[in-house]
C-alpha cells in the first residue's frame, strides 16, 4: 500500500499575517473528548493528571500547557488536545482528532479582531489567560480559549475550516485598515 | 438583551434559542385525566408581567435553562438550569 499524505484542516489556507495579527494552524497529535460519568469526576481528573499532566478543567477554563491542554467544551465534557489518551475508567471518551480545525490568533491586534466576530466580553477583567468559552464566531459554534496575553486558540468543526479562516481574515483586514 | 446562563455567565441573546413557556417541565401524570392533558397540550397563558420561559444555550454550553423575565418591563430576573428545576 502506498504512503498516504495527511492534509491538515487548514491546508493551503494558513498562515496569514495581516496588520498586527497572525493566524496559524495548530495540529495536535490527538483530540479526545472526555466526559466523566456522574460521580466519577474526581477519579477521571486524577487519571488525566497522571496521563497528560493537567486536571479536568472547570467550566469556562482550560488546564495544562501548549502541547498538552484540556479545555472545557460543554456540560460535563472536556477536549484533551495533544497526547493520545489511554482509556479511563468512569469516562465516555471519543477520538475527535480529525473533527476539528484549530487555529491560533495572536499579536497586538488579536483581541480587536476577535471582538468583531465573537459576542462575549473579551476584556482583561473577564476573559483572562486560562479562560475558555463555548461561544460563536459569526454564526459558527466554536471553542475559544485565551492562551496568552495576546494569544487565543479557536476550534471550529473541521468542515467549517474555510469559513473560519475567511471570517478571521476579513476581520483582520478590517482592523488593519483602521491603522 | 442579555441572558445569564448558570454555567457560562452573562451572554448575548443571539447565543440562545427560545422554546416557550416552561410547561414542558410540568408534564401531567399519564392518568391525570382529560382536563389536565387538555391544559398541558393546548392552553397557554399570555401574561403581562412575569413569565418563566425555556431557552436553549445553543451557541454556548448546550444547556436548557429556565429564564424568569418580565414581559412589561423587559427585565431579566433570573435563570436556572432546567435539569435542576425538573429534579
Ligand atoms: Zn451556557
Amino acid at each position: 500500500m502506498g504512503d498516504l499524505i495527511a492534509k491538515s484542516a487548514c491546508d493551503g489556507l494558513l498562515p496569514l499575517e495581516i496588520g498586527g495579527a497572525t493566524l496559524t494552524e495548530i495540529v495536535f497529535d490527538a483530540i479526545t473528548s472526555v466526559a466523566p460519568w456522574r460521580g466519577h469526576e474526581q477519579a477521571v481528573s486524577d487519571a488525566l493528571k497522571s496521563q497528560m499532566g493537567a486536571a479536568f478543567p472547570a467550566p469556562n477554563r482550560s488546564t495544562g500547557k501548549a502541547k498538552s491542554r484540556a479545555v472545557w467544551s460543554g456540560r460535563g465534557q472536556a477536549l484533551v488536545l495533544g497526547p493520545p489518551l489511554e482509556p479511563i475508567a468512569g469516562a465516555a471518551m471519543t477520538d475527535q482528532t480529525d473533527a476539528w480545525a484549530c487555529v491560533a490568533l495572536e499579536g497586538p491586534a488579536a483581541r480587536d479582531v476577535l471582538a468583531r466576530l465573537v459576542p462575549i466580553d473579551l476584556r482583561d477583567g473577564s476573559f483572562k489567560r486560562g479562560h475558555a468559552a463555548r461561544t460563536q464566531l459569526m454564526h459558527m459554534s466554536i471553542v475559544l480559549m485565551r492562551t496568552g496575553a495576546d494569544r487565543y486558540g479557536i476550534m471550529a468543526l473541521r468542515s467549517m475550516a474555510g469559513t473560519l479562516v475567511h471570517d478571521l481574515e476579513t476581520a483582520m483586514e478590517a482592523v488593519a485598515a483602521r491603522g | 438583551m442579555r441572558i445569564t446562563c448558570p454555567i457560562c455567565g452573562e451572554r448575548d441573546s443571539r447565543e440562545f434559542s427560545y422554546r416557550g413557556a416552561d410547561v414542558a417541565l410540568h408534564r401531567p401524570d399519564p392518568e391525570a385525566g382529560e382536563a389536565a392533558w387538555d391544559d398541558y397540550v393546548h392552553l397557554r397563558d399570555n401574561p403581562a408581567g412575569e413569565t418563566r420561559d425555556m431557552w436553549y444555550h445553543e451557541g454556548g454550553c448546550g444547556a436548557w435553562i429556565v429564564v424568569t423575565r418580565n414581559t412589561v418591563t423587559h427585565e431579566v430576573i433570573g435563570s436556572e438550569l432546567a435539569a435542576e428545576v425538573a429534579r
